[in-house]
């Protein structure tokens, strides 16, 4: 019961936002790619992955599987992978690391959690909105993918982020880039194989899929173990939902998995922007309200002389 | 009205050096930051990607530079004649402060040489909110340089004598510059409204670029109303802005104070700022963000410097008749609301940011806060040397005495 009126709200949700983004905005900017795959339902078609973090035992393998199928990422020594030490700290990703494996002592005395942390792949994501040369799109399959030859180092992208997954190389002084996790788009997806870290995780921590059955197997999860689980799939509507999802057994604030609104992000400006620009008629609008506004005050000056010796006499508009 | 260089005085005078050398120590470090790179040069990191150079260089700088447009409106849309001689100050200083928008940005880019790719119609992407700002500000500037060219032209036609070419060359140049002369007088009204039209669109979105962060940005400072806010501050920091250079410029030229157009002027600056304080208010109560204005912290603190004492202070102090009557009381209420404006951007673009990870709070690093500088000295030597050159400045009594004895 509970679970059906999520999934009504779900839809509706979604539904409200697509009339939000799609009709009302899209329209007068329909020739600019981008805008028609927002008309479209995102969570439909994406591919997603369910981190089941009460089955993770920190291992840091998915790292070590990241850092070799990525080879333009920092070649580390061997063991680096295997030192633990680094648990005493929270990590992020960063320019070398497009994902880390945290661990968190939980408030109640127990064990352990460790959490995997990459990007999560938004359904709308805020990063692809805010670039303006689209260096950043995200595939119809899911993947929030980055293209360097776009960008021009703006960083907006990185402002916009909620969750603070995209990285820069601060360091490189000529050809910076924005880093962070490709889903194994290019390198395995399009292949037909999952991502190198659900690949290599002993644990089966990750599971990858359809992200409504992914959604659908959660659910199932919780319910057969309610005790076990926090009574949420994180991410499932989180920023209007995100390809990467988590499952807890203590709360998503505690394991660094912060709180956000089921709003969509662009769902705050793009609405805005595309109002602005509909038609183009607010900006033409106030053009004619503007030339009305210098036609009528001159007249009004000017009210003893003829049109064509008034604008005549106004040439001396020269500032 | 008729204008003249302002060049009665020498143009490397002893203050005039001393800028010079601190404005070239501050460009060194623009150039330490091209080559050693960002993360040599600044501060910004992962958490921190849009630091001092956004906020103060690039979004005080357009909104600093409003007085452009609203002087421009003022003047040919609503037709008061009275002020027509802020129009040349206030039009060049929107041209520089544009121009050094740009410089500025490029500075921050990553890959600054790249900053030609919005223009390509294949990476357009019409969704987000930085690509309206980039377009817009771009149009502008070339609007701006479109009707400041007239200046140069009437400095020009007539005294075309470029050394080493042939009479003949020299007066087409000088029939070109008249041509040019002509056409814009003729377009003029044109770019006027263009120029007021682009400005309130780009000037509203650089309020809605931070709209998408609503969780890293304090709730006293994110909004859905954030463009509009962003676009009336803007408008009434305007003629402050004009008031503040007018009095500075009048001070640094050894002229008198231009009370007699000044005083009216600020007659506006109660009315502007007051809609602004009473949205920006009015927005505070509805959303019930005022619970947090009593909550310790940065952002509060902030707020009540921003808002409080920089932006109803100097309202205040405009809506006094005395005030607005004293060439120094006027300069305290002007400077203090830009003031404000610098530190409202700067809070909605980096000091009231707080993202979910934050390991260490972002303070602008030394080489950041140079360049900063040293491109304001640039702004203040490029105003220096164009009103000394160009017929920018009303003709005083000096002046034409001076023209009167080189003809």
């Amino acid at each position: 019961m509970d679970v059906t009126r999520t999934s009504n709200s779900d839809r509706m949700n979604r539904r409200g936002f697509i009339k939000h983004i799609g009709l009302t905005g899209a329209m007068a900017l329909s020739s600019v790619p981008g805008a028609q795959a927002q008309q479209r339902n995102p969570a439909e078609q994406s591919l997603a992955v369910l981190v089941d973090t009460t089955l993770c035992v920190g291992c840091r393998t998915c790292e070590q599987a990241c850092n070799e199928i990525n080879p333009d990422l920092p070649i580390v020594p061997n063991d680096f992978f295997s030192d633990t030490s680094v648990f005493q700290q929270h990590r992020r990703m960063d320019a070398s690391a497009f994902t880390v494996v945290n661990r968190y002592q939980p408030e109640k005395k127990g064990a352990p959690v460790y959490v995997k942390f990459q990007c999560q792949h938004c359904l709308y994501p805020a990063c692809v909105s805010a670039c303006l040369v689209g260096a950043l799109r995200r595939d119809a399959g899911g993947a929030v993918v980055y293209d360097e030859k776009k960008c021009i180092g703006c960083r907006y992208c990185m402002a916009a982020c909620p969750f603070q997954v995209p990285a820069y190389e601060y360091s490189s002084v000529l050809t910076p880039r924005v880093r962070k996790c490709t889903f194994c788009f290019q390198t395995r997806l399009t292949q037909g194989e999952v991502p190198a870290c659900v690949a290599g995780c002993p644990m089966r921590v990750m599971t990858f899929g359809s992200r409504a059955e992914l959604i659908a197997m959660g659910r199932e999860r919780i319910r057969k173990n309610p005790e076990k689980y926090v009574q949420q799939i994180y991410g499932e509507h989180e920023a209007g939902g995100t390809a990467w999802m988590y499952l807890a057994a203590v709360p998503f604030e505690q394991i660094d998995l912060p709180r956000i609104g089921y709003h969509p992000l662009p769902g705050y400006t793009e609405p805005v922007q595309h109002a602005l620009f509909k038609w183009f008629l607010p900006p033409l609008g106030l053009c004619a309200i503007l030339a009305g506004a210098m036609w009528y005050n001159k007249r009004r000056k000017n009210p003893d002389k003829d049109d064509g010796q008034a604008s005549k006499n106004n040439t001396d508009l020269t500032p | 009205m008729k204008h003249a260089p302002a060049n009665g005085k020498q143009f490397f005078t002893r203050g005039m050096r001393l800028l010079t050398a601190l404005m070239l120590i501050g460009l060194g470090f623009g150039a330490y930051r091209l080559i050693a790179g960002l993360g040599a040069a600044t501060n910004l990191s992962n958490q921190y990607p849009l630091g001092l150079w956004i906020g103060l260089d690039v979004a005080t700088g357009v909104a600093l530079a409003a007085g452009g447009f609203t002087s421009a409106a003022l003047v040919y849309i609503f037709n008061r004649e009275h002020f027509h001689a802020v129009i040349r100050p206030a039009l060049l200083t929107a041209m520089l402060g544009y121009t050094f928008v740009a410089v500025g940005l490029l500075f921050d880019l990553g890959r600054w040489y790249a900053i030609w790719h919005p223009m390509l119609p294949s990476m357009w992407q019409g969704n987000s909110v930085l690509f309206e700002v980039a377009i817009c500000v771009m149009l502008y500037l070339n609007v701006l340089y479109l009707e400041f060219a007239p200046i140069i032209c009437e400095r020009f036609i007539g005294r075309v004598r470029v050394p080493g070419i042939s009479p003949g060359l020299n007066s087409t140049i000088d029939l070109g510059l008249r041509v040019a002369s002509h056409v814009l007088g003729r377009i003029m009204p044109v770019l006027i409204i263009a120029g007021v039209m682009l400005s309130c669109l780009h000037q509203s979105s650089l309020g809605t670029l931070m709209m998408i962060a609503p969780y890293k940005l304090h709730p006293l400072y994110w909004s859905q109303f954030l463009p509009l806010f962003f676009l009336l501050s803007a408008i009434a920091v305007g003629f402050p802005m004009i008031i503040m250079e007018s009095l500075l410029s009048a001070r640094a030229l050894n002229r008198t104070p231009e009370m007699r157009v000044l005083t009216p002027l600020a007659r506006y600056c109660p009315w502007l700022i007051g809609i602004y304080i009473v949205c920006r208010t009015a927005d505070m109560l509805l959303r019930g963000t005022w619970v947090f204005l009593f909550e310790p912290g940065t952002a509060t603190f902030l707020f009540w410097i921003e808002f409080g004492l920089l932006t109803v202070v100097p309202w205040c102090l405009f809506m006094s008749r005395d005030v607005r009557a004293s060439a120094r009381a006027l300069a305290i209420a002007s400077g203090m609301y830009i003031l404000g404006i610098a530190l409202n951007r700067c809070a909605v673009f980096f000091l009231a940011v707080k993202p979910p990870y934050t390991e260490h709070s972002y303070i602008p690093a030394l080489a950041e806060f140079a360049l900063t500088f040293g491109l304001i000295l640039c702004i203040i030597f490029c105003y220096r040397a164009a009103v000394h050159w160009l017929p920018v400045l009303p003709a005083s009594d000096q002046s034409l005495r001076n023209t009167g004895k080189t003809h």
